[in-house]
């Protein structure tokens, strides 16, 4: 085998395992969603996370805008803690509202955004004021059941 | 000129765990002189190689190498020494995915900053005067057996040792190949003014070429002496093996007990 | 009945004395080619031409497997999937699992028994015709020239024949799925992207087949060179290193598997 020959055919497999990891990451995982140096991270308190996890998508009408980084519990409001991972090109207000939606009837849990009216928008390090726990079954037939026995009564 | 003497063994004892393999050895080798180590297979001829190139520490005693005593020196001096010596080995050795130009290039191109151009003439050269200059392109495995032990000869001139080691350079050669690197040997130790210890049974092939002979038998040196010395000697051990007779000092059976007893016949006839 | 024991005892502990001793062995060897790397990194030329038998000639296994591999998953994907009216998943049924396991497991035994095997077999054979010898003679230092070359080019093929296997493979899937079958083409990849994590999915993938690649190239080298040099003793370390690979890169899959994805979906 002669010498550059051995060479080319090096350079192609090396051309050829580059490109194989640039379309994993670009096609397969859709890189530029989600880039972790664009992007500015926020908190919330919830008072209730469901099923909530790590590396679950925030939305916002729909469209994938960041992606859920750390969940803690807080000893002093006994309430969870989220911190989201938001994609800069996204800017939303001060005032807006969050909450815990399930996706389908059996799907996923994530977090979704309704924008709100302030001019003022979200920085880096800032605190979600309104948020709104994830829906849990039991609760909800328990409220429901709850208010069915009180119309009953008031009857 | 330091001293007249390439190498010096003295007193040198080896033994794998408890089994002694050399048991005393005294050996002197001057430089410019073909020195043939003789003996039965299993004798410790290709230890006492090792021994010298530093493949292996001794249990005791020295093996000094123009001045320098082997097992003392570190990994680098060793390395360095080594670069001093070229070992031709049994079967020639040559690296198989290199080609015979590479193979002869390989401890330039280790060892030296050589340009390619100066090289390829020195390759060229060393080629010649094994007579293979043609056959630069081949790969080893298109060689015969003699063609390849020719090629090593020549890698192991590669960067004109002081000494060159050959490990049974006779073995499994045609009596023209044989003869091709006998004289060989003998040329190349004159013309570049090498010493060479040739380790050997083939005796007659050998004494044709060397300017001195140690046996050795049992680990120890049994013999030695100049080739005529050697070919006239009465010792019933050198004459056993020079003539290749079947039983002698060294023995055509292993140690056994009785013949009868092993087979049972004692009890029978009684 | 009791010496029966006992002497079945012994040889329990024979055998992990012995196994220990065999692994400290290669401990100190694999310590020895990283501490001699140098050699095989200052001149890359020699990296360079194992890259080639390496990585280069094991190129067509790979990608053929992978090819088949994914229209495989695709099909069988396919097949479960369409029952729960949920066959434009497949795509990441198909990308899931090879990125996350299939991809850098079966190249690594691909890799193991084509390229691990060959390295073994040659040093091995080097070391019976006393080149490995015939090189310390020469002042060349056989780990410095022969076996550190060797490691890092598997080394550094490995993650590559890893992600070429995966993109085969999604390929191989969508041409099952989406050109034969004809799920919407549209879902299969956003489906895929939207599931696909770049840094617990392809990173993890990513450094899985990096692992792999150090522990199959650790134990070709190390059983070429500690083969015994005769036939029958490179022929045994040639099995002993597709055998003692492919069992390692099951079981340094599942440690690492256990450690990226513990805690996350």
């Amino acid at each position: 085998m002669q010498r550059t020959a051995m060479d080319l055919w090096v350079g192609l497999f090396v051309v050829m395992g580059i490109v194989a990891l640039m379309i994993l990451s670009l096609k397969v995982g859709n890189l530029n969603v989600y880039n972790p140096a664009q992007s500015y991270t926020i908190t919330g308190n919830f008072e209730n996370i469901g099923g909530l996890k790590v590396r679950a998508p925030v939305k916002s009408a729909g469209v994938v805008v960041g992606r859920v980084t750390d969940i803690q519990f807080s000893t002093e409001t006994y309430d969870a803690i989220v911190t989201l991972s938001m994609d800069s090109r996204f800017q939303f207000p001060k005032d807006t509202f969050a909450s815990i939606l399930t996706s389908g009837l059996l799907g996923e849990q994530y977090i979704g955004l309704a924008a709100g009216g302030d001019e003022t928008k979200l920085q880096h390090g800032d605190k979600l004021m309104k948020t709104n726990s994830a829906m849990v079954l039991e609760e909800l037939i328990g409220r429901f059941l709850f208010n069915k026995a009180a119309e009953d009564d008031s009857l | 000129m330091a001293s007249e003497n390439l190498i010096e063994i003295k007193d040198l004892n080896f033994s794998y765990d408890t089994r002694a393999i050399l048991k005393g050895i005294n050996m002197t080798m001057q430089r410019g002189k073909v020195v043939a180590i003789m003996g039965g297979s299993g004798s410790g001829k290709t230890t006492l190689l090792r021994l010298i190139g530093g493949a292996l520490p001794p249990t005791s005693g020295y093996v000094k190498f123009d001045g320098d005593v082997v097992h003392e020196l570190n990994r680098d001096a060793l390395f360095k020494l080594r670069r001093k010596m070229g070992m031709l080995f049994q079967f020639g050795a040559l690296f198989t995915d290199l080609s015979v130009f590479d193979n002869v290039a390989f401890q330039m191109r280790e060892h030296t900053n050589l340009p390619e151009s100066m090289i390829r003439d020195l390759v060229l050269m060393k080629l010649h005067a094994v007579g293979l200059r043609g056959a630069h392109h081949l790969m080893p495995n298109e060689l015969s057996g003699g063609m390849a032990r020719r090629v090593a000869l020549a890698r192991s001139i590669a960067l004109d040792p002081m000494l060159i080691m050959y490990d049974e350079p006779f073995t499994g050669l045609d009596p023209i190949s044989l003869s091709v690197i006998g004289n060989l040997i003998r040329r190349l130790t004159d013309a570049l003014g090498m010493t060479s210890i040739v380790v050997t049974h083939d005796v007659q092939e050998s004494l044709k070429i060397v300017d001195y002979v140690y046996f050795v038998a049992d680990g120890v040196i049994a013999a030695e002496g100049t080739p005529q010395q050697v070919r006239d000697s009465v010792a019933p051990f050198v004459h056993q093996f020079v003539h290749g007779e079947e039983d002698g000092p060294v023995p055509f059976h292993y140690p056994a007990q009785q013949y009868r007893k092993d087979l049972n016949l004692e009890s029978e006839v009684v | 009945m009791f010496k029966r024991i006992v002497s079945s005892i012994r040889h329990i502990g024979h055998q992990t004395i012995e196994g220990a001793w065999r692994l400290g062995v290669a401990t100190r060897f694999f310590l020895l080619v990283l501490l001699k790397s140098g050699t095989s990194l200052r001149r890359f030329g020699l990296v360079v031409r194992e890259l080639y038998f390496t990585g280069v000639l094991s190129l067509i296994i790979i990608v053929v497997s992978g090819l088949f591999v994914g229209m495989v998953l695709g099909l069988q994907g396919y097949e479960t999937l369409q029952k729960y009216g949920s066959e434009s998943a497949v795509g990441t049924l198909v990308a899931l699992s090879l990125v996350r396991e299939l991809g850098p497991v079966v190249a690594a035994l691909l890799f193991a028994s084509r390229a691990g095997s060959a390295i073994t077999a040659e040093i091995g054979l080097m070391k019976a015709t006393e080149q490995l010898s015939a090189m310390g003679m020469m002042a060349v230092d056989p780990i410095a020239r022969v076996v550190a070359p060797r490691f890092w080019a598997g080394v550094i093929s490995m993650p590559f024949l890893a992600a070429i296997f995966s993109v085969m493979g999604v390929f191989g899937g969508y041409l099952v799925t989406v050109v034969f079958i004809g799920v919407d083409e549209g879902s299969y990849w956003s489906q895929m992207q939207s599931a696909v994590d770049f840094r617990f999915d392809i990173v993890n993938g990513f450094i899985k087949s990096c692992f792999f690649g150090v522990a199959v190239t650790a134990i070709a080298v190390f059983e070429g060179y500690d083969a015994p040099p005769t036939a029958e003793g490179v022929s045994g370390a040639t099995t002993r290193t597709v055998v003692t690979s492919s069992l390692v890169i099951l079981g340094l899959d599942f440690i690492l598997t256990a450690f990226m994805f513990r805690g996350v979906s």
